[in-house]
């Protein structure tokens, strides 16, 4: 067991949302083998090390945040220059009046927004009403910045104590779509740079609740916030994206059961973007926030889907990782998402020696039962 | 990383493919460079202990740890080279050979009852303990016709895993 101290996770990391892998993974993948234990049965290791390339060839996980570039139509005589003269219009035309439309967005919304944030200090159902409608407006001037066309089917969410809203996650821009017709609060990693500020000072306001995702203390408060969130009866319509970072919208990984276990009506939604005109995952690794908005606002548009789905209870006899796997498939079934059973943390830290350990115990207790075997 | 196996040219391929006993056909050597650029994150030209890690279903192998000290920083060739004895064009004799390679892993050609009891380890953890392994291997030894202090080589190998239909295939995925 030389290796497993190198796996272990650091300590910061605790796992109080982390889901359970085994709970998700079929018990084992390698077949039982039967009769007695020869020595060809105990050098015999191609099952172990056939898993072990097939990793190393193709594996789930990598694809779940594979950026896929659009697939280029510029290759021949005749569609070339249109495909230029694309290039022009997009990146001289509606680029610059994307800039306008986003900057006179801003220079609305913060007029009117601090004012309404200093002078109304005292009466807050008014304060709240306006800044929830500015707020909704704001993202409104962002989806039009890259001419979102988004189709929204299925009632639109309520204000209601006991209820969350859960949706798969391709890029920040999911919230923005989804606030700009209901003024969500939101779960969201803390970010650097700009997005932060607007995260400390804007979206507080619609009740929005910053995290780190790798602070265990952070995690503790945040679960209490929550709790104290969903009682109240004028708050916000909370929104939380349970995978707890961005998959590029062909699969979902495995949803944090936090969002499950708060006793109250989970409303799954369900988000699907059209490739067509540009790819609307965020792959953080390789980009800024600013570099994929940039990249939005230089396409033709964005085009998605959004789907509010029946709202789901908890079943009696279920456990709240069972619950979050049916809400799951109900996200990935109308969004037509692949599962993979797999924690979206795993692109940040090491799977837990555990894993490992549950296939040595397997093999270990199939040894010695064929051990027995006359 | 779109364009990347455009990169590869025909006396590239073939040079690999001669590197790996034309065990994969072009199209795969091509899919495979893909995936290597793709795990080689650094963009080194070399996949390090980490970058393999990275992948979780990789990185809970019981044998991940002992495979990556068998190389130490992969090339696109060795990394060819190593998945050669998982194509479904390899013979049975190369898998062995690669099997016998994973248990060799000082590289004398003699396989000890210490090797065995190492990948053994591997393979079942904390689970059982150091004199159940030692019992369980002496045993089944013993009654293969050896002993605990035989030194086993590749036709030893090649006589008790030979017939005994060796499931051992990765399929490329080609696109």
């Amino acid at each position: 067991m030389s290796g497993s101290e190198k796996l272990t996770s650091s300590s910061s990391e605790l796992d109080l949302d982390r889901p359970n892998i085994e709970d998700y993974l079929p018990s084992s993948s390698i077949q039982e083998p039967r009769g007695k234990l020869r020595l060809r049965d105990l050098l015999d290791i191609s099952p172990t090390l056939t898993e072990a390339a097939g990793a190393i060839v193709d594996d789930s996980f990598t694809r779940c945040f594979k950026s896929n570039p659009p697939e280029p139509w510029n290759w021949n005589v005749y569609l070339f220059p249109l495909w230029c003269c694309g290039v022009v219009v997009r990146y001289l035309i509606l680029f610059p009046s994307r800039v306008i439309v986003l900057t006179l967005g801003w220079i609305i919304f913060l007029s009117s927004f601090i004012p309404v944030h200093i002078l109304l200090k005292g009466q807050d159902e008014l304060r709240k009403k306006l800044e929830r409608y500015l707020v909704e407006l704001m993202c409104s001037f962002f989806v039009a910045s890259w001419t979102g066309v988004v189709k929204y089917h299925g009632p639109r969410p309520s204000r209601r104590p006991k209820q969350v809203f859960v949706a798969n996650h391709t890029s920040m821009i999911d919230f923005i779509i989804l606030e700009q017709m209901t003024a969500f609060a939101v779960i969201m990693q803390k970010h650097p740079g700009w997005v932060g500020l607007l995260q400390s000072t804007i979206l507080e306001s619609v009740g929005c609740i910053w995290f780190n995702r790798s602070e265990a203390k952070d995690r503790e408060i945040v679960a209490r916030k929550l709790r104290e969130h969903i009682q109240g009866i004028d708050n916000n319509p909370l929104l939380i994206f349970p995978e707890g970072t961005c998959v590029n919208n062909h699969y979902t990984v495995m949803f944090k059961k936090g969002a499950f276990e708060l006793g109250c009506t989970v409303c799954p939604i369900a988000i699907k973007y059209n490739k067509i005109f540009v790819d609307a995952f965020w792959n953080s690794r390789k980009q800024s926030f600013t570099t994929h908005l940039l990249q939005l606002m230089t396409s033709w548009a964005v085009v998605c889907d959004v789907w509010y789905l029946e709202p789901q209870t908890l079943k009696a006899g279920e456990t709240p990782i069972e619950f979050a796997e049916r809400v799951r498939d109900i996200i990935s079934v109308r969004a037509g998402l692949k599962k993979v059973p797999w924690d979206g943390y795993l692109k940040y830290s090491r799977p837990s020696p555990k894993h490992r350990e549950q296939k040595q115990q397997s093999f270990a207790e199939s040894m010695l039962r064929r051990l027995q075997e006359r | 990383m779109g364009n990347t196996s455009s990169m590869l040219t025909q006396y590239d391929i073939e040079e690999v493919q001669e590197h790996c006993n034309c065990s994969f056909s072009q199209q795969e050597i091509v899919s495979l460079y893909q995936r290597f650029c793709q795990l080689d994150r650094s963009g080194g030209g070399f996949i390090s202990a980490e970058e393999f890690l990275s992948v979780p279903e990789f990185a809970v192998n019981p044998l991940s740890q002992r495979l990556l000290r068998m190389l130490d920083g992969w090339n696109f060739k060795e990394f060819v080279a190593f998945l050669s004895a998982f194509s479904p064009r390899a013979t049975t004799q190369q898998k062995i050979e690669f099997i016998f390679k994973v248990y060799d892993s000082d590289g004398n050609g003699r396989v000890a009852m210490n090797d065995m009891l190492e990948v053994l380890r591997d393979l079942t953890g904390q689970f059982i303990s150091e004199q159940q392994r030692e019992q369980v291997l002496t045993h089944v030894l013993e009654e293969a016709g050896y002993t605990k202090d035989s030194l086993l080589v590749l036709s030893d190998f090649m006589k008790i895993l030979g017939n005994t239909g060796l499931k051992m295939e990765v399929e490329v995925p080609v696109d």
